[in-house]
């Protein structure tokens, strides 16, 4: 059924919160994005993901909704399930690409085919350990991939249970913190290098890539320097050369096409020494708090965060 | 600052130049030094879900507000602003209300204590007086002697003023006056400047027990004679289980001790109204700080308070609160017996928290996580302590769910230390730890 034209003041729900660990980044990515689309002319309100949620939506008819959930069950795709179960159009990737690109290790093997480099990697289960004996895989582990590595849980964001691991001998420790997230974890050969990311956006039916934005810390990228300001330094644009602030685009463009991937995105890379951007991971609801990469790539792109997100509102509505 | 230009100063704009990084506050290079110790941490953000229905939360230090005639203090509360509207939304003065001043000397007659109301100092929440005093005596690297563990709160407070925590171990009599004569004597031969001896003797946040009567005089013996001012906080005196309230600290010594009382936990946090009994000469810089600070306590509160405890059995409702809070104690202990019997435990006989030593090898941080995803939520042991100590340990606290809630939430908790036992054995180790920890706990954390 046709919906109707995009309206004047379209009405927006902004889902935030839910009942991952990112829950508290989601709800300040949810505050962030509603302050920007009021201002921009939406009619926005955010909504937890809870009880409420459907009849809520089935009362109020917006014309979209838009998913800022980080984490399990809002990037995952079951989230959208529902609304498509409800008819009710939403900004961003479906269901089944957001299954896809929420699992690490098949986004990984997806990009793959389209000839994105990513660091060689294993994917193994708890059980997995149990079954063949801790000790003799993560032998095997650090002799097929060698060291650094690093380890995080094949599903979630926002560097939760992410470990850089040097030695062999920190390896037990990480699986260990790793599987506290989740049941499965994902170990990658480290890449050294620049670390950038990238957001895509798709306002007329064209992916675009946004500036890179890098990022450079007195340690890891983890959690605390995510989201306190201070410990990270960010350039955007990333101080890349041309030829590599271009590739790192075609690489980020070329992950949001081959996942199928809808309206905006977030791909995280390396770029080595060589030149060659490694894909780590893709985000289908990327940060967008004070702190978070996408929005500031978007403004050293030159957009206008309110007129941006206005325009991703508009190109929800016309894809409906 | 033009249209383009961001707020920490870099360019933006439609043809942008390689940026100057930015960490995204301009102002970084002029905080305090106090001010570095404070950020957000990955622990913080779990706790987020916590406050979800669909999680039991062991977390919060939450009294259980449904306990209350809410209807009755609401009339009362509008009765307030009706009748005594000018006086109640107006400044007040910064010691306190005079009347309310004379109920808490009533209040605080049942554990022993004889005042005069120029003696107390109204503050907002007993949290504020902590950070008064903090403020009155602490220079950074002065030494502040506390239990090991204690409160989160009251370590946020020193931190803040850089005070350096030393902890003297508790047993299930409390603080153990030998190992303080040790502490003492140890940095005083190191020439150390050691100026308060926090201290929560009845039902202890976060490790459930109380200072015996016959410790008491004992404690305050050896701070004297080390030249230590006790900071005695207690906001659960009234709330034992079993028996009467024992002597304060403040009864035995006028001098030596400054006491903190609160309405938060036997009454309501939401008003925010806590207290000082100081020395003279103390309280009286105690005043000049809580004006600098606040003018003055919330006289719409303070008048509140006076209402209720005027116009209410509030020694009924205090009961009403033991008796709650015992069979949720209760609930507890009977829970952690069938479902952790590997773990072992405090048995408070008052207050709200119950402390938890894991079964070898844990990390209640490392484990946190894991229990989140099973909907369950505790403070790992790591927040009560200055440096790093208390990992194998967390505090559960009874207060605010129900006996039904607490069972199933120590069910789920169950499940979380076998999944986390079975895999600290298969990989030989604990986890390396989530980063940070709970250095400023949220309100209902406390």
């Amino acid at each position: 059924m046709p919906h109707d034209p995009v309206p004047a003041t379209p009405r927006v729900v902004v889902l935030a919160g839910g009942l991952s660990h990112e829950r508290d980044v989601s709800l300040r990515s949810g505050r962030r994005v509603a302050e920007a689309l009021r201002s921009a002319g939406v009619d926005v309100s955010v909504h937890d993901v809870d009880a409420d949620l459907v009849p809520a939506l089935a009362e109020t008819r917006p014309d979209l909704v838009w998913p800022l959930l980080h984490g399990a069950s809002g990037e995952d795709g079951s989230v959208r399930d529902v609304l498509e179960l409800l008819d009710v159009p939403s900004l961003g990737t479906g269901p089944r690409a957001s299954r896809v690109a929420w699992s690490k290790p098949i986004a990984k093997t997806t990009v793959t085919r389209a000839g994105i480099a990513t660091p060689e990697f294993v994917t193994l289960p708890q059980s997995l350990f149990r079954e063949l004996g801790a000790g003799r895989v993560m032998d095997a582990v650090v002799a097929k991939l060698g060291l650094p590595l690093v380890v995080k849980p094949s599903r979630g964001g926002s560097a939760l249970g992410v470990t850089l691991v040097r030695s062999a001998e920190e390896l037990p420790g990480a699986m260990v913190a790793c599987f506290a997230y989740g049941d499965t974890a994902l170990i990658e050969r480290a890449v050294e290098g620049v670390e950038v990311a990238v957001g895509v956006v798709e306002l007329d039916g064209t992916p675009v890539a946004l500036p890179a934005v890098e990022v450079v810390t007195d340690g890891p990228y983890d959690y605390d320097a995510r989201y306190n300001p201070g410990r990270t330094e960010y350039f955007a644009p990333a101080r890349l050369p041309d030829d590599l602030a271009a590739r790192a685009a075609e690489t980020a463009v070329a992950a949001h096409q081959v996942l199928g991937l809808r309206h905006l995105s977030r791909t995280d890379l390396i770029i080595d020494a060589d030149g060659q951007p490694w894909f780590l991971e893709v985000n289908v609801a990327p940060g967008m708090t004070e702190t978070s990469l996408f929005p500031q790539g978007a403004e050293a792109g030159g957009h206008h965060l309110p007129t941006l997100y206005r325009r991703l509102v508009e190109a929800g509505l016309s894809d409906r | 600052m033009t249209a383009l230009e961001r707020p920490d100063g870099t360019a933006s704009g439609p043809h942008p130049t390689p940026a100057a990084g930015t960490r995204l506050d301009r102002w970084l290079g002029s905080y305090a030094e106090r001010t570095h110790g404070m950020r957000a941490s990955e622990i913080r953000a779990l706790f987020a879900v916590a406050n979800r229905p669909e999680v039991v939360s062991l977390a919060g230090g939450m009294p259980y507000l449904e306990g209350l005639p809410l209807d009755v203090i609401g009339d009362l509360a509008q009765r307030v602003v009706a009748t005594r509207g000018t006086t109640a939304l107006q400044y007040g003065s910064g010691q306190g209300d005079e009347t309310l001043r004379e109920q808490i000397l009533e209040v605080m007659r049942l554990e022993g204590i004889e005042a005069h109301p120029d003696d107390v100092v109204v503050t907002t929440g007993s949290q504020q007086a902590l950070d008064l005093v903090t403020r009155l005596f602490v220079d950074p690297g002065d030494v502040v002697v506390a239990e090991a563990p204690s409160y989160v709160g009251a370590l946020g407070v020193f931190r803040a003023y850089q005070a350096d925590v030393v902890h003297v171990p508790l047993d299930a009599d409390g603080l153990i006056p030998e190992a303080l004569e040790t502490t003492l004597a140890d940095l005083a031969r190191q020439g150390r400047r050691v100026k308060l001896l926090y201290t929560v003797p009845n039902f202890h946040n976060p490790a459930g027990v109380t200072l015996s009567a016959e410790r008491r005089p004992r404690i305050l013996e050896i701070a004297a004679r080390y030249g230590v001012l006790v900071l005695e906080d207690n906001p659960y005196g009234l709330l034992g289980f079993d028996r009467e309230p024992l002597p304060a600290m403040r009864s035995m010594s006028d001098e030596g001790v400054i006491y903190l009382g609160s309405f938060s936990k036997t009454f309501a946090p939401g008003y925010r109204v806590g207290w000082a009994v100081a020395p003279h000469a103390v309280r009286e810089k105690l005043v000049l700080a809580s004006e600098s600070a606040i003018l003055s306590p919330s006289n719409a509160s303070q008048l509140a308070i006076s209402a209720y405890l005027a116009t209410c059995d509030w020694k009924g409702q205090v009961k009403a609160f033991r008796e709650l809070y015992r069979e949720r104690r209760d609930a507890m202990v009977g829970a952690l017996s069938e479902h952790l019997p590997d773990a072992s435990w405090t048995v408070p006989d008052g207050g709200f928290y119950t402390w938890v030593r894991l079964p070898d090898g844990l990390d209640a941080k490392a484990m946190l996580p894991r229990a989140v995803t099973a909907r369950v939520a505790y403070v790992p042991g790591t927040a009560f302590y200055f440096d790093g100590q208390g990992s194998d340990h967390m505090r559960l606290s009874f207060c605010f769910p129900t006996p039904e809630r607490i069972r199933e939430g120590v069910r789920r908790l169950a499940g979380v230390v076998s999944a986390e036992s079975e895999l600290v054995s298969l990989f030989g180790t604990g986890g390396a730890a989530a980063r940070g920890d709970v250095q400023s706990p949220g309100p209902d954390l406390a």
